[in-house]
């Protein structure tokens, strides 16, 4: 078996010594006999690196990655975009990789400063003044924003789009439960939230998406005058790659901004580690979750940078803290910020204008399928379908055809226009002769 | 000559190893038109946006993000590196965080293609492989932890409270009770009172004893109908073990509360003490302390809730199972449990920071985690000793992982603090003590070297404690104060930062 224990037998017995022990058994003396297990783990023994791998690799050769035989067309929120070699190797350096949160200033520059660069190009991505260094995901930034809301207006009730990924759904109304938050959500017209069919009164918020998970543009203008009206707050749930063409949220008047920033720049890990992005007016800074890097000089007056305002957080307001949240996903966030910095200005654009462009493709191409019906009408880089046939039979039969087709929308749009649709997205990443094939196999699948 | 502007692309040179310059920011080294990426060739002709959303929703101008050269990047990232402590460099004695050596051979894990290109959405005909990793790690954590079903949900050691909370609530609920108080010892982690609060519960606290461990006596005054539950690690934040916790635990069951234990001290009883077997109802488990994740500079981490099989109904779904085909073969599908609290997490949980944990579960097996706290626990105690001599331990005369010591009488003598120690023991090359933490000793000095720590770094340490206290008995606080000198930065204005918070780099800032 392998070991990371350094300690050979005779350092061993000189340290049992120094602590006058007579064997490692004792160093258990004060635990009561009888809560002591009686004989080993029932678990396998130890085994070389090597065979650990092996066993790894078994597991992972036991799933279908996308790629050349699985070409992905699904998004949902975590989407198959190509990935920087220079910003891989970069974020994973182990001095990132292998440290610990910045708590000790002095040693710990390089993660805080990459945590205030990223704050920064947060702040410009959600046309919002004040980010914070991360939190866990999409969902659990959506339920920190709510939370907020319910302090900063001290009202309980709060109105969620329908249009909004129906996870980020559940876990709003799984954290409720502690809360005691009064969550509704608002009916769907379409694709896009049925503003005029929704109720603002005495809500602390209003969460909609930007675009929303079915891809569309919702009209945030119109809804800000309806949240000046009410009082309510504007959370805009959003998507960052498509920020490269569409105004920011702050821009449009959101009151906080939240996303999954899985797009920029990581891989799609079966679902995370990914990462929150959080944003939101400095009127709320005492009230935002996570931690806060700040920018501050030392000693000899030399820049440096330091978490601040902890005052807010957990360890210190202990049972008044408005949010729990202490390890993030910090090196998500240094990676995401390497990404950003490796596309650039012009990248950005880039990226989003060919995603919406490879979208754009594969929807003009999928009307022309008889019994096929694109349900988008203002989207950037998603869209609905209808098919004349059950949409997990669809995705089913296209993997045999090499394709991951999208998602089935079903839990949570139960009686809605676009129940049983499937969501499909075409990031930078598809080629023509992809979305091409994407599209015959479809016809193939539906026999058309 | 023109001479070129200063900052633009920053200069490949290596400042911050000979001089400690700062390094600028990424936006003061862009140079307007200058870029890293590039993009595949696709055949696809370019749609203008405009062609399809409303103008009044589309931007005119590109978004204000950095122009460098891959080379630029490259190097700004390098040198924001160099000022970095991580685990890779040196010994971390973070009391209460566990910062041992994480193997290498996860980073390969987290990489394997099979693992990090898998969509989470994919049928789970596509995913077998991951769902029978999440199965796998699940039938370990609850042998470590001698409990019967866990959700790998919990994005962290917060996460995980907060769900296991929302599992006490559910039962209670489900049991027709109201009781709305949850009891934490007051030595207990900052997340645990936030965790009750947003759980909907009220904090109740009990005090040490003179032992350092849960007054039974006072935890017998706050028991009633009322209680809901009891947050607890065990080791405690001290480092005891908590000797009367199955009297404990049966105090709090009679009154119809549950056990939960916080799993950050579990790197003590690896293969020694089971919570399930000391009376615990829920567990969390931090795979970034015990199961040797890298905590990546403050995440990812995860924090697994396993329970006992009365309370795997409430867990949060979906999880998987193995089901029996009509083929006679196994395959494994996703769950949800019948009174589910609801997700807790977008998707599945940190699941790449699962395998590199299963990863590591598989190489040390049953007798590789005997073995991770034998010598954690014995790494601690040889510690402890060392510098006894300078440094009060107040409690205990064996401790598990990590100990507790008091720069109190330290202070009293030379004027000299906790924080003048720790940061002392940066301009020494190790990184710092938790300080101030826990609550309950004065001036306190948190120590886990962790079992991945060798004797002679143990004793490098120890010296360097010791050459600090003896600097502050012969020279007083002053040179102590003046520490660190030798790091990148020195102390920095931490006031000033919070009254003047600058959270974001804007050209007027600079």
């Amino acid at each position: 078996m392998g070991s990371f224990v350094p300690h050979t037998d005779p350092e061993i017995d000189a340290m049992l010594e120094y602590l006058e022990l007579g064997s490692l058994e004792a160093l258990y003396g004060e635990i009561p006999e009888r809560l002591k297990l009686d004989g080993p783990l029932k678990l396998a023994k130890g085994v070389s690196e090597v065979d650990t791998l092996a066993r790894m690799s078994e597991l992972a050769a036991a799933n279908t990655p996308v790629g050349k035989d699985l070409v992905c067309f699904a998004g949902g929120g975590a989407y198959d975009h190509d990935l920087s070699t220079a910003a891989m190797a970069l974020g994973s350096r182990p001095e990132f990789v292998t440290s610990y949160t910045p708590y000790q200033p002095e040693v710990a520059q390089g993660v805080l400063q990459a945590l205030f660069e990223f704050q920064s190009l947060v702040c410009r991505i959600s046309g919002l003044d004040l980010s914070n260094a991360s939190l866990y995901d999409g969902g659990s930034a959506l339920v920190e924003a709510v939370n907020l809301a319910a302090s900063a207006t001290k009202r309980q009730r709060v109105v969620l789009s329908q249009a909004l990924n129906p996870s980020f759904r559940e876990m709003v109304k799984t954290f409720a439960k502690g809360t005691g938050h009064q969550i509704v959500e608002a009916p769907l017209k379409g694709t896009v939230t049925d503003l005029d069919a929704m109720d603002l009164t005495d809500a602390a918020a209003i969460c909609i998406g930007f675009p929303n998970y079915l891809g569309e543009v919702e009209d945030l203008p119109r809804l800000r005058s309806m949240c000046d009206a009410s009082g309510a707050l504007m959370v805009v749930v959003y998507d960052p790659v498509s920020i490269s063409v569409l105004r920011t949220p702050g821009e449009l008047g959101a009151d906080i901004a939240v996303a999954e920033g899985q797009s920029l720049g990581l891989p799609l890990s079966f679902g995370g580690p990914y990462l929150g992005l959080f944003s939101a007016k400095t009127e709320f800074t005492r009230l935002v979750p996570g931690r806060l890097v700040g920018r501050t000089v030392d000693l000899d007056h030399k820049t440096a940078y330091v978490s601040t305002l902890r005052t807010r957080e957990q360890d210190i307001r202990r049972e008044k803290a408005s949010s729990n949240v202490c390890t993030n996903q910090t090196l998500m966030a240094v990676q995401a910020s390497i990404y950003l910095s490796w596309l650039g200005k012009s990248g950005f654009r880039e990226l989003g204008q060919r995603c919406h462009s490879a979208t754009r493709y594969l929807a003009g191409l999928l009307t022309q399928i008889e019994g096929v019906e694109v349900l988008g009408h203002s989207y950037v880089r998603e869209f609905p379908i209808r098919l004349p046939k059950d949409a997990d039979q669809v995705i089913s039969e296209m993997v045999s055809e090499g394709f991951l087709a999208g998602i089935a929308i079903g839990a949570g749009f139960e009686g809605t226009a676009v129940e049983g649709s499937l969501l499909v997205t075409a990031t930078e990443k598809r080629t023509k002769a992809e979305i091409d094939g994407f599209v015959d196999s479809l016809r193939k699948v539906l026999g058309k | 000559m023109k001479r070129f502007e200063e900052n633009a692309g920053g200069v490949a040179k290596s400042s911050p190893l000979v001089g400690r310059s700062a390094e600028p920011t990424i936006f003061e080294l862009s140079s307007p038109g200058r870029s890293a990426s590039s993009f595949r060739t696709t055949g696809i002709t370019p749609i203008n946006p405009e062609e399809n959303l409303p103008k009044g929703l589309l931007r005119d101008e590109p978004l204000e993000l950095p122009e460098v050269s891959e080379r630029d990047l490259v190097g700004h990232y390098t040198r924001l590196a160099s000022r970095q402590y991580s685990v890779d460099l040196g010994a971390y004695p973070l009391g209460s965080c566990t910062m041992k050596y994480n193997p290498k051979f996860a980073d390969y894990v987290a990489s394997m293609s099979g693992l990090s290109d898998v969509h989470p959405y994919s049928p789970a005909a596509l995913t077998q492989g991951w769902l029978e990793l999440i199965a796998d790690a699940e039938e370990y954590l609850c042998e470590v932890t001698g409990m019967a079903a866990a959700t790998f949900q919990p994005a962290a050691g917060a996460a995980g409270e907060l769900t296991g909370l929302l599992i006490i609530g559910a039962y209670q609920r489900q049991v027709g009770s109201k009781a709305r108080k949850i009891i934490i010892p007051d030595s207990a982690h900052g997340t645990n009172p936030a965790s009750v609060t947003l759980g909907g519960f009220e904090v109740v606290t009990v005090p040490s004893d003179s032992r350092g461990l849960v007054d039974t006596a006072e935890l017998a005054k706050v028991l009633d109908s009322d209680i809901a539950g009891m947050m607890m690690t065990n080791p405690n934040t001290l480092g005891l073990f908590e000797i009367e916790i199955a009297e404990i635990a049966a105090m709090v069951h009679e009154v119809g509360g549950l056990m939960y234990y916080d799993g950050a001290n579990l790197n003590a009883v690896l293969g020694v003490s089971r919570p399930g077997d000391m009376g615990f109802d829920i567990v969390h488990s931090n795979l970034h302390k015990t199961f040797a994740t890298p905590h990546g500079g403050g995440g990812p981490g995860s924090g697994p809730v396993a329970v006992t099989e009365r309370l795997a109904p409430f867990l949060p779904g979906p999880r998987p199972r193995r089901v029996t085909g009509t083929d006679g073969c196994d395959t494994l599908e996703w769950f949800v449990p019948e009174c589910s609290i609801g997700r807790v997490h977008s998707n599945h949980g940190n699941t790449v920071v699962v395998a590199r944990a299963l990863a590591y579960m598989l190489y040390n097996g049953s007798d590789g985690m005997r073995r991770v706290s034998d010598i954690a626990v014995l790494n601690a105690n040889w510690l402890r000793k060392a510098i006894s001599s300078s440094y009060e331990v107040p409690f205990g005369n064996l401790c598990m992982h990590e100990f507790v010591a008091s720069a109190a009488s330290i202070r009293k003598k030379t004027g000299a603090k906790a924080l003048d120690i720790a940061k002392s023991l940066l301009g020494e090359g190790f990184h710092a003590p938790t300080v101030y933490f826990p609550l309950v000793v004065e001036e306190a000095l948190m120590l886990e070297p962790t079992e991945t720590e060798s004797p002679q770094t143990l004793q490098a340490l120890a010296d360097a404690l010791l050459k600090i206290a003896s600097i502050a008995e012969n020279e007083g606080s002053a040179p102590l104060q003046m520490q660190p000198t030798s790091t990148p930065v020195r102390r920095l204005d931490e006031a000033g930062a919070a009254r003047h918070p600058i959270l974001s780099y804007r050209p007027e800032s600079s």
